[in-house]
């Protein structure tokens, strides 16, 4: 477990760690995660899909990986059935563990999923690095596999890979939702699906508007927005219609695109538990969990939108919604699982909009 | 920044402080006030604060507008309140003394009555908090579950809870802080003896259902007038519950918790407090079961607490600061983060680091106390640890609460009876048995069996051990690979426990042995690098300096090569490290004032210390925070990256004063006076020589290596004598024997007396004054001095005594010889800087006892009442700078000012709490009245006695004593007191025509009994004057004092003292007692 492993990034800084999880050379984009808990749920987030995550609080592994189970179809522990990023960077890893629910270490849930994991990087100099010059991309080469080439992750259509083939019913009431699964995180799922509703989960590109549904959610998922432009163009259809729509991360930015608005992409994102959001023409504050590269610029909002949360760090925006009609959306993860669950309201306020566009 | 609503109508704001430090309460909340106070500062608020404690950084001019040196007590606040007019007051920065007296301020209508509106947290919510009962049904309001309880009002209603719950069971008494009387019982017979203790601390107590060995976490919890709610910090103890929290190793953040554990118990706590309407900060314990999900909410502290300065510190997020901007109407999105100054104080920090804190117990400073720890409080001070690596720190920490420990491993050999026994029923030694207990081969899981620690914290340890036998397996320096030599850094170790595993040598030679080291390690490369607490994980830059030095990284977060091209130069600051029996906050209120010379000279101001509790430890106050070591190692880390122009070791008490000739042997440039005069006054022998050559007296004094040579110096010098022994096995190190037969039970049973282990006997003179200098010296001339005399004869220890400034009592001629003794000693010993001797006098013959070439304990009293900062001038006149050389007529000063000391024996179980040579007192008040009699009124109203109500009781001990005490009595007498007394003394009192009724010894099965009156509280002060000078063990007189101590019933077991207090009351009433601010005088 002991062998040097290294994090080469593509303007030439070399670290020296050790390796665990998977012996391999893989290569990536770099970002970092300021989480304190939390890594089976990251590890398992399909928004890291191309990643190799830097977790910035020192001690990992600590209380191993729990042993799973599964409830209404879902994973009771996970964010999706698999490890999504490239790859780990920490500090100090855990080699013993020790939680009631644990059933095996980090190191052998990364090999398990052939990811491989890299520790005893100075990962805060790591952070600043990347906090200064930006995310950028990256490798882990293994001493015993040799070299590999850097990859873009954010050229290829991330959220085609983590999205699923078919639609998937789970059935609940009458009331009907199509979430568009970009990469769905499993607590959207779950708080879906403790509201009562039926949730039909369509593949990304699956073309919903000729269906009948109360509610309409756009996940959450990986890479550039842009890529996306069978789901925009569906969406764009769905707000012609009067049904309420939701949308997460990811979906916050489809929605504003599909609404006229334009995306960038930050210098290194927003990633962690605590990220403090006001919900705009208000007092109140929330702290949100985040996880996302590329945001929506405030300034290109159509005439018809407004932002609806904005970063009180850096004014960034948070989610918007639509003047008029029941349509907003998140830039944050309501949802949590990871982090906070100060925002799972949203969900609440999601079925009153479907309530009160059934009444109509 | 927008004004607050509230700030506008609000002008004036009273702030109540936790007067003197003691166990329970401590340093912390003179961080917190501070904190409060300059948040008040910013709004353009008058602020008026109440504290007697004078040694606080609170009390300092230009942080409140206006000090009262009085009580925290109801009458004396409200009759402060009737005079300023405040329009609000801030109730929860100062501790729980603070706390309850705004609930009963608030309880009978004073603040209605003068229109004070109480800002944050409202008073309901703060009882809704206190009163147990209250608080479980607040909580099952919400379905939030607490441990199954019962507040009961009576033993038999107690025992009757009891069997509902099951044993065992726990009893708490309700209104008190740091568990007071608290405990667990396992059966009736304990539970009856609980039950009695705890009703003497509150009407009410609480039977509740025992969660040991569950988890115990902590949640600092801030919510704003509009409601947003944040969890700034969690935190995991190490040791399970069972043990209070302020006697547990607590790491932050919690470790072993999965975000499902960690955010569930994040959203009962935003439940919580918001049901019960905090606003501002406060605190939430959980208990969690280990082997589920299950929980239980153990407490909440609807104020600033010793937590909450810990997670500031932990964090950088000042709770305090933000509390009080709250309190004013603020919203937490309207404030900014303290570190970045552009992002929000709406937030939850980010830690790339890990804290561990770890308690300092004083517990051989007792005699009769139990080591044991649990449910109660005992430690006296805490220290934080700060590392990338759990090892690192806790390491860090080991060493840092200076208890002669080298980290976990390579400490000298324990004597540990029976490990699993010490495992199970832990004392303050716990962690240390561990190590043990690994060294003897228990299993991970053995000792989580019986620890209930959880395993991911021994595993841990195990690593530090296994890697210990490592090096211990390396025959040489020359053989340690690089690698291990890294990882030994990276696990916390310290170059001398390297030196001590790999060189083996004995005690003498490690101390160079870990130069070699050191320099080996310097050569190899492997150096320690300084980051930066942000309070973001590095997302966004920190504007303030907030260091520690860590193996666990690669980089420096400061660029110290743009230092090398900046003209301005540094000066460091060592500061006091965890607050113990003889060392709190008054060396803080040094260090500070030290720092903000520093600063104001235009250096650049460095500061090393690395305790939470201190306000020296807040990142505002200078350019550089090293949050680290105090030890050689770390000091010259840091000095070598910093290149100071000078470092200042005379503000910071003992621990910064050791290091100064190893700094000075590496060429370290020592500000003021020099470490080799410092050690001719540190080295007792060197010193007595030097008085010789000026022909200053000085108590006789010997080294002694056997017990003949012992007796035969006691005889010569005649008893009783004092004896120093440097290696103690049981008991005080010093003690004061009265004859033969002490003297050989000491030494034979206290003491090892060998070669090695020499003994030092003094002779000891009875009935002498003790006197005090307390001055600043430029190249050996003194330029400003202060002369305080103690209340008590000399024998009790300088921090126990009663001290007045300006004397009251002396002679003239006796203050003339000694200014010219203590100019001769600057002189020769060509001080520049603080000082401080201390003197015998007894008929004008002075001797000298101690000289210590550093500010003392007393600096801030003196300089206060003087109202000259002398540690400004130490610190100017060190600095080489120009300095006001204060106005003789300074030293007219027509008021005087009594320093009284703070016991907690009440929370140290079974300790006697006597005085002797060996300091027990764990803190200290300081007021300034018009006479002597008010001073002395004011201090000891201020540290817990009260003026009796009518019933005193005496045993006056030895003859001198009656006598002293004959005048109180008969005036005591003559005011309608009822006299109580043991036969002797009521015989002696009877004898001079002053009537008293007997009591009976607590041995003597007669009735009336002193017990019987002191249990049913009908007494209201117990004087108990001991009859000899050793701390004996288990008698009548110590039953007597133990007794009142835990009844809560003021004792006071000095004769001097006793007649001082006697007078001071029966001359001036409570409502004569003049409410004048520092100001006034």
């Amino acid at each position: 477990m002991n062998n040097k492993s290294y994090l080469v990034l593509d303007d030439g800084t070399r670290l020296e760690g050790k390796q665990f999880g998977a012996d391999c050379s893989v290569a990536g984009e770099v970002v970092f995660n300021t989480a304190m808990t939390g890594y089976p749920e990251s590890l398992t987030d399909p928004s890291y899909k191309g990643q190799i995550l830097v977790l910035t609080f020192p001690l990992i592994g600590n209380y191993g990986v729990p042993r799973d189970r599964f409830e209404k179809g879902l994973s009771k522990f996970f964010e999706s059935d698999h490890v999504h990023i490239t790859g780990l960077i920490i500090s100090d890893y855990s080699v013993n563990y020790s939680h009631w629910n644990a059933m095996k270490s980090l190191s052998d849930w990364l090999s398990e999923n052939n990811i491989p994991g890299l520790y005893g990087i100075d990962t805060r100099a790591l952070t600043k690095h990347l906090r200064e010059k930006g995310t950028m991309l990256g490798k882990i080469i293994s001493s015993s596999k040799g070299e590999v080439d850097f990859h873009d992750p954010n050229k290829e259509n991330l959220v085609a890979m983590v999205s699923i083939p078919k639609p998937l019913v789970y059935q609940g009431n009458d009331q009907k939702i199509i979430l568009v699964d970009c990469g769905v995180k499993n607590n959207i799922l779950r708080c879906l699906i403790d509201l009562g509703v039926t949730v039909k989960r369509v593949p990304w590109d699956y073309d919903f508007t000729n269906e009948d549904y109360q509610g309409l959610v756009l996940s959450n998922g990986p890479g550039d927005p842009q890529l996306c432009a069978p789901t925009i163009m569906h969406l764009a259809k769905a707000l012609e219609r009067d049904t309420p729509v939701f949308g997460i991360c990811l979906g916050n930015q489809l929605l504003s695109i599909a609404g006229g608005a334009r995306t960038y992409k930050l210098k290194y994102g927003h990633r962690g538990y605590n990220q403090p959001v006001l919900k705009v023409g208000t007092n109140r504050a929330y702290i949100t969990s985040q996880n996302h590269g590329f945001a929506v610029d405030n300034e290109t909002l159509g005439e018809e939108w407004e932002p609806y949360f904005i970063n009180l760090n850096d004014n960034t925006n948070e989610g918007i919604r639509h003047k008029t009609k029941p349509f907003f959306s998140t830039q944050f993860h309501p949802e949590a699982s990871g982090g906070p669950n100060d925002t799972k309201f949203l969900f609440d306020e999601f079925y009153r909009l479907i309530e009160k566009g059934n009444k109509k | 920044m927008t004004t607050s609503p509230v700030t506008e109508k609000i002008q004036k704001v009273i702030i109540l402080g936790s007067g003197a430090l003691k166990i329970g309460e401590a340093g912390e909340f003179d961080y917190s006030g501070s904190q409060a106070l300059k948040a008040l500062k910013e709004e353009g608020i008058l602020t008026v604060l109440v504290n007697p404690n004078i040694a606080t950084i609170q009390t300092s001019e230009e942080i409140a507008d206006k000090v009262y040196f009085l009580p925290v007590t109801p009458d004396f606040v409200e009759r402060v309140i009737e005079k300023e007019k405040p329009d609000g007051i801030l109730l929860s920065f100062g501790g729980q003394t603070a706390l309850n007296c705004g609930i009963k301020l608030f309880q009978t209508g004073v603040l209605e009555k003068y229109h004070v509106r109480v800002l944050g947290t409202p008073v309901q919510t703060i009882i809704d908090t206190e009163d147990r009962e209250r608080f479980i049904e607040k909580l099952q309001e919400i379905g939030v579950k607490t441990p199954s309880s019962f507040a009961v009002d009576s033993t038999e209603s107690a025992l009757d809870a009891a069997s509902k719950i099951g044993y065992p069971v726990i009893i708490r008494a309700a209104f008190t802080l740091g568990g007071q009387g608290s405990g667990f019982s396992g059966d009736e017979e304990e539970l009856k003896v609980a039950s009695a203790k705890a009703f003497s601390y509150s009407p009410q107590i609480l039977v509740e259902e025992s969660l040991k060995g569950w988890k115990e976490i902590e949640y600092e919890v801030v919510r704003d007038c509009y409601d947003n709610c944040i969890t700034v910090c969690n935190m995991e103890n190490f040791d399970p519950l069972g043990i209070h929290t302020g006697e547990s190793i607590v790491v932050a953040p919690s470790q072993t918790l999965t975000n499902a554990e960690y955010y569930k118990l994040r959203d009962l706590s935003i439940k919580v407090i918001r049901h019960l309407g905090i606003i501002g900060e406060c605190n939430i314990q959980y208990a969690l079961n280990p082997d589920s999900e299950e929980y239980r909410v153990i407490e909440v502290n609807a104020r600033l607490s010793r937590s909450s300065a810990l997670a500031s510190k932990a964090t950088g997020y000042p709770l305090a600061f933000v509390a009080a901007k709250l309190g004013l109407g603020y919203g937490l999105h309207e404030l900014k983060n303290s570190v970045t100054k552009v992002t929000s104080a709406c937030f939850e920090p980010a830690l790339d680091y890990i804290v561990v804190k770890i308690p300092r117990w004083d517990l051989g400073k007792f005699s009769g106390v139990s080591k044991q720890i649990g449910s109660s409080m005992k430690s006296v001070g805490e220290i934080m640890a700060i590392g990338r690596t759990f090892e690192e720190a806790i390491q860090k920490g080991l060493r840092m609460i200076g208890q002669g420990m080298h980290g976990f491993v390579g400490n000298k050999d324990l004597e540990v009876e029976a490990i699993e026994t010490e495992l199970t029923e832990p004392t303050d030694m716990r962690i240390f048995v561990i190590a043990q207990a690994l060294e003897a081969g228990f299993t991970v899981d053995r000792i989580c069996e019986l620890t209930r620690i959880d395993r991911w914290f021994l595993y841990k340890l195990q690593n530090i051990f296994r890697l210990s036998q490592s090096l211990s397996h390396t025959a040489s320096l020359e053989e340690l690979q690089d690698d291990l030599l890294k990882e030994a850094k990276r696990l916390g170790f310290s170059d001398f426990q390297i030196a001590r595993l790999i060189l083996k040598h004995d005690k003498t030679e490690v101390g160079k042995d870990m130069l070699v080291v050191r320099e080996h390690r310097i050569k190899r490369g492997i150096l320690p690098v300084v980051k930066q607490i942000d309070t973001l994980a590095a997302e966004y830059p920190a504007v303030t300096n907030y260091l520690y030095m860590t193996y666990g990284g690669t980089e420096h977060d400061i660029d110290y090569k743009s230092d090398a091209s900046s003209l301005q130069r540094a000066v460091i600051v060592l500061g006091s490290g965890a607050y113990r029996i003889g060392s709190s906050v008054e060396f803080d209120w040094c260090s500070v004032n030290a720092l903000t010379t520093v600063q104001k000279a235009g250096y650049r101001s460095v500061m090393i210390n690395y305790n939470p509790e201190t306000v020296s430890t807040d990142y505002d106050l200078c350019d550089r925070l090293y949050f680290d070591e105090l030890s050689f190692e770390r000091v010259m880390d840091i000095i070598t990256l910093e290149n100071p122009a000078g470092v200042i070791i005379s503000m910071g008490g003992q621990i910064p004063n050791n290091l100064a000739l190893r700094l000075h042997a590496r060429g370290v440039p020592v500000l003021g006076t020099s470490p080799v005069d410092i050690d001719r006054a540190e080295d007792r022998h060197k010193f007595s020589t030097l008085l010789d050559t000026l022909d200053i007296d000085q108590p006789r004094w010997q080294e002694l290596t056997n017990l003949e040579d012992i007796l035969e110096f006691a005889e010569k010098v005649g008893f009783p004598v004092l004896v120093r022994p440097s290696y103690v096995l049981s008991g005080a190190a010093m003690n004061v024997v009265s004859n033969i037969n002490e003297l050989e039970y000491f030494l034979k049973l206290a003491a090892k007396v060998s070669k090695e282990h020499p003994v030092v006997v003094s002779e000891f003179i009875q009935e002498a004054k003790e006197i005090e200098i307390d001055a600043i010296a430029r190249k050996g001339e003194i330029i400003v001095y202060a002369i305080s005399e103690h209340v008590e004869f000399a024998g009790v220890h300088s921090g126990d005594a009663t001290i007045v400034f300006p004397p009251q009592k002396l002679y003239i001629e006796t203050v003339r010889r000694i200014k010219r003794i203590s100019r001769d000693i600057a002189g020769s010993l060509n001080i520049t800087g603080p000082f401080n001797i201390q003197f015998l006098a007894k008929n004008n013959d002075i001797k000298v006892i101690e000289c210590n070439l550093r500010a003392s304990r007393s600096f801030p009293f003196v300089s206060k009442v003087l109202k000259t900062n002398l540690i400004e001038i130490g610190t100017q006149v060190m600095l080489g700078l120009p300095f006001e050389k204060p106005d003789k007529s300074l030293f007219d000063l027509d008021y005087i000012g009594v320093k009284a000391p703070q016991f907690s024996f009440s929370r140290l179980s079974k300790a006697d709490p006597v005085l002797g040579v060996d300091m027990a007192s764990t803190g200290e008040v300081g007021c300034i009245g018009d006479t002597f009699s008010e001073a002395i009124l004011k201090s000891m109203l201020s540290v817990g006695y009260r003026i009796p109500g009518k019933n005193i009781m005496l045993s006056t001990g030895p003859a001198k004593a009656k006598t002293t005490l004959l005048e109180g009595c008969r005036k005591l007498f003559e005011l309608g007191y009822n006299l109580y007394a043991t036969p002797g003394t009521a015989e002696f009192l009877i004898s001079f025509g002053i009537p008293a009724t007997v009591l009976h010894w607590p041995d003597e099965n007669l009735e009336p009994n002193i017990l019987g009156y002191l249990r049913e509280r009908k007494i209201d002060l117990v004087i108990n004057i001991p009859k000899n000078l050793s701390r004996t063990e288990l008698n009548n007189d110590y039953l007597i004092r133990r007794t009142s101590v835990d009844y809560n019933i003021p004792l006071i077991t000095n004769a001097n003292l006793a007649n001082a207090f006697i007078m001071a009351f029966c001359t001036l009433k409570l409502e004569d007692i003049e409410i004048k601010s520092w100001d006034e005088y």
